[in-house]
C-alpha cells in the first residue's frame, strides 16, 4: 500500500518537474526565437513568403467560416431578439457578437487547426528528415531562418483573418437580416454603426487576435521543433498543436474578456 | 600556421543519458586525405560526426579541428568554423521547398553578398562537377534517390570547404549511382584540395576510394590501417565485417534466453 503510494507520488512529481523543465525550454526556445527575428525584419522576403502559406492560404476556411457563422447569429439572433420587437436591433447584435468574441475566438480556432497544424508539421517533417541539421552545418541557424519568419507570419495573419472573419460574418448576418427576412437595410446598418465603438469594440477585438496569433504561432513553432524525427512523432505534435492551441485560445480570451468587458 | 594533422579526435568520449556511445576514440586525419570511418548500424558513427561538426559535445575530450578545439568554441566562432565543412546527410537533406537550383545556391546567398548573376555561374559549375546541370529546375521530389544525393553532393561543396564529411553516402543507392557517388567523393576531394571523411559500412565501394580507415565498434576504435593492411588483418571483427560473415564477434542472435527453456522444451511441454 506504502509503496503503490510512493510510485503515485513518484509519477506525479516526475510529471510536475517533466512539465516545468518543457515550459522552461519552451521560454528560452521563444527567447532564442524573439532574438534571432532580426533577419524576419531584414529579410522581408521571408515573411512575406510564410504569410502566403499561412495567411493567404488559410483565406477560403475563414471567408466560408466567417459567412456561415454571420448567417446562424442572424437566424437565431432574429428569433430571439423578435420576441421582444428589437429585431431592427439584429445587425448591432451579430457585430457585437463577431467583433467583440466570435471572429477572434472562431478565427484563432480555425488558423489553429489550417495554418498551426501546417507550421508544426512542416518544421517536424524538416527535423525529421534534417533539414534543420543540414541547415546547422551549413552555419545557418534554423531559429533564424525557418522558426522566426513561421512566428512572425502567424502574428501578422491572425488579426487580419480575424478582421475578414469580422467582415464576412456581419456580411453573412445582412444576407439573412435583410435580404431573407426583409428587415429595414437602413436600420439594419445605422444601428450597427451606432452600436459598435471602435475603441471599446473593435480595438479590444484586434488586441484578442494579436494575443491569440502570438500563442497559437508560438505554439506552433515551438511543437514542430520539439517534435521526435519520426512519423509518429511528428503527428503527435501536430495533434497537440491544435489542442494544446484551442485550450490555451479559449483560456486567453476568458481572461482578456474579463479585463476588457466588465459592463462598466 | 595551419596544421599539418588537419583533424584530431583525442580520447573522445560520448554519453546519450547513461548510456555511453562512444568510449575514448583517438583519430588523427591528415589533409587532403579521404579517411573511412567503419562498422556496424548504431556503434557510433554518425554520432562522431556529429561530434566534428561542433553539433553534440563530448562528455570528455575532444575534437581538435584546423589547430582549434571544437566544443570550446563560442557559437559565432563555431559558425564561422562551418563555414570551413560540409556535411553529406544520409538521404541528401535537400530542402524539398526548394528547387535544385536554389538548394545549391542556398550558403551562398546566405554567407555572401555575390550578385545573382555570378552565384548563377557557380551553381551551374557545381551542378555540373555533380552531372545534373540539366536538372537545376527539378524539385527535390522529382528526383531519384542517386541523384537526390548528387544534388546534396553539390551543395555540400558549394563554398568549396575545406572538411567534408559524408554520412553514409552510399546507403539505398542502384550500382550506377554507388560508383557515380564513390568516383565523385575522391575525385572532388582531390580537386578540392579538400580532407574527407566517409562514414560507411559499405566495404567493397569504400576500399577503392579511401586512404584510410578506422573501424568503429561498440564506441571504439578496434582497427586502422590502409585499405590493404586492412584487409589482411586478423581482428576477428573486422575479418567478419570485411567478409560479411553472419556469424562472429557481432553475433546473429540478439541475446536472449536459452533456446530450448525458451520454447518450453525442458519443462515436458513439447
Amino acid at each position: 500500500m506504502l509503496d503503490r503510494l510512493a510510485n503515485w507520488l513518484r509519477k506525479i512529481g516526475h510529471s510536475a518537474i517533466e512539465g516545468i523543465w518543457r515550459l522552461g525550454y519552451a521560454g528560452k526556445f521563444m527567447l532564442l526565437t524573439l532574438l534571432g527575428s532580426g533577419s524576419s525584419f531584414t529579410r522581408i522576403g521571408l515573411v512575406v513568403r510564410e504569410l502566403y502559406y499561412t495567411g493567404v492560404r488559410s483565406l477560403v476556411i475563414i471567408i466560408v467560416s466567417g459567412l456561415f457563422v454571420g448567417m446562424v447569429l442572424g437566424l437565431q439572433g432574429y428569433e430571439t431578439l423578435q420576441r421582444y420587437g428589437a429585431s431592427s436591433s439584429l445587425g448591432v447584435m451579430v457585430a457585437l457578437a463577431l467583433v467583440r468574441e466570435l471572429g477572434p475566438v472562431v478565427a484563432a480556432l480555425l488558423f489553429a487547426s489550417r495554418a498551426g497544424s501546417a507550421i508544426t508539421a512542416e518544421i517536424g517533417l524538416m527535423k525529421a528528415t534534417e533539414q534543420l541539421s543540414a541547415m546547422e552545418m551549413m552555419a545557418v541557424d534554423p531559429i533564424s531562418r525557418v522558426v522566426a519568419p513561421r512566428f512572425w507570419s502567424g502574428v501578422i495573419s491572425m488579426p487580419l483573418l480575424a478582421a475578414i472573419f469580422n467582415a464576412m460574418g456581419i456580411f453573412g448576418g445582412y444576407l439573412i437580416g435583410v435580404v431573407l427576412i426583409g428587415l429595414d437595410e437602413g436600420s439594419y446598418w445605422s444601428q450597427t454603426h451606432a452600436g459598435v465603438d471602435f475603441r471599446y469594440d473593435i480595438l479590444n477585438g484586434i488586441i484578442k487576435s494579436f494575443v491569440f496569433g502570438i500563442a497559437v504561432s508560438a505554439i506552433a513553432v515551438f511543437e514542430g521543433y520539439d517534435s521526435p524525427p519520426t512519423a509518429e512523432g511528428v503527428s503527435g505534435a501536430t495533434t497537440r498543436t491544435v489542442v494544446t492551441s484551442s485550450l490555451v485560445i479559449l483560456f486567453l480570451d476568458f481572461i482578456l474578456t474579463s479585463f476588457m468587458f466588465r459592463g462598466v | 600556421m595551419q596544421s599539418e594533422n588537419f583533424l584530431e579526435v583525442k580520447d573522445l568520449n560520448f554519453t546519450y543519458d547513461t548510456r555511453p556511445i562512444l568510449k575514448g576514440i583517438n583519430m588523427t586525419i591528415p589533409r587532403g586525405k579521404v579517411v573511412a570511418i567503419m562498422g556496424g548500424s548504431g556503434c557510433g558513427k554518425t554520432t562522431l560526426l556529429r561530434l566534428i561538426g561542433g553539433q553534440l559535445k563530448p562528455s570528455r575530450g575532444h575534437v581538435k579541428f584546423d589547430g582549434r578545439i571544437i566544443h570550446e568554441l563560442s557559437r559565432r566562432e563555431l559558425y564561422e568554423t562551418r563555414r570551413k565543412m560540409g556535411m553529406l546527410f544520409q538521404f541528401g537533406a535537400l530542402f524539398t521547398d526548394l528547387s535544385v537550383f536554389d538548394n545549391v545556391a542556398f550558403q551562398m546567398r546566405e554567407h555572401t553578398d555575390l550578385p545573382e548573376s555570378v552565384i548563377r555561374d557557380l551553381v551551374l559549375m557545381k551542378l555540373h562537377a555533380v552531372g545534373l546541370r540539366g536538372a537545376r529546375d527539378l524539385m527535390p521530389n522529382e528526383l531519384s534517390g542517386g541523384m537526390a544525393r548528387r544534388v546534396a553532393l553539390a551543395r555540400t561543396i558549394a563554398l568549396d570547404p575545406m572538411l567534408i564529411m559524408y554520412d553514409e553516402p552510399f546507403t539505398g543507392l542502384d550500382p550506377i549511382s554507388l560508383g557515380v557517388i564513390g568516383n565523385l567523393i575522391r575525385k572532388l576531394n582531390d580537386a578540392l584540395g579538400a580532407t574527407s571523411i566517409v562514414v560507411t559500412h559499405d566495404v567493397l565501394e569504400s576500399f577503392q576510394i579511401v586512404d584510410y580507415v578506422y573501424f568503429v565498434s561498440e564506441g571504439a576504435i578496434v582497427a586502422h590501417g590502409t585499405p590493404e593492411e586492412l584487409q589482411k588483418s586478423t581482428v576477428p571483427f573486422v575479418h567478419q565485417f570485411i567478409h560479411g560473415e553472419i556469424d562472429g564477434p557481432v553475433p546473429f542472435h540478439y541475446p536472449a534466453a536459452d533456446y530450448p527453456e525458451d520454447l518450453a522444451l525442458e519443462s515436458g511441454n513439447a
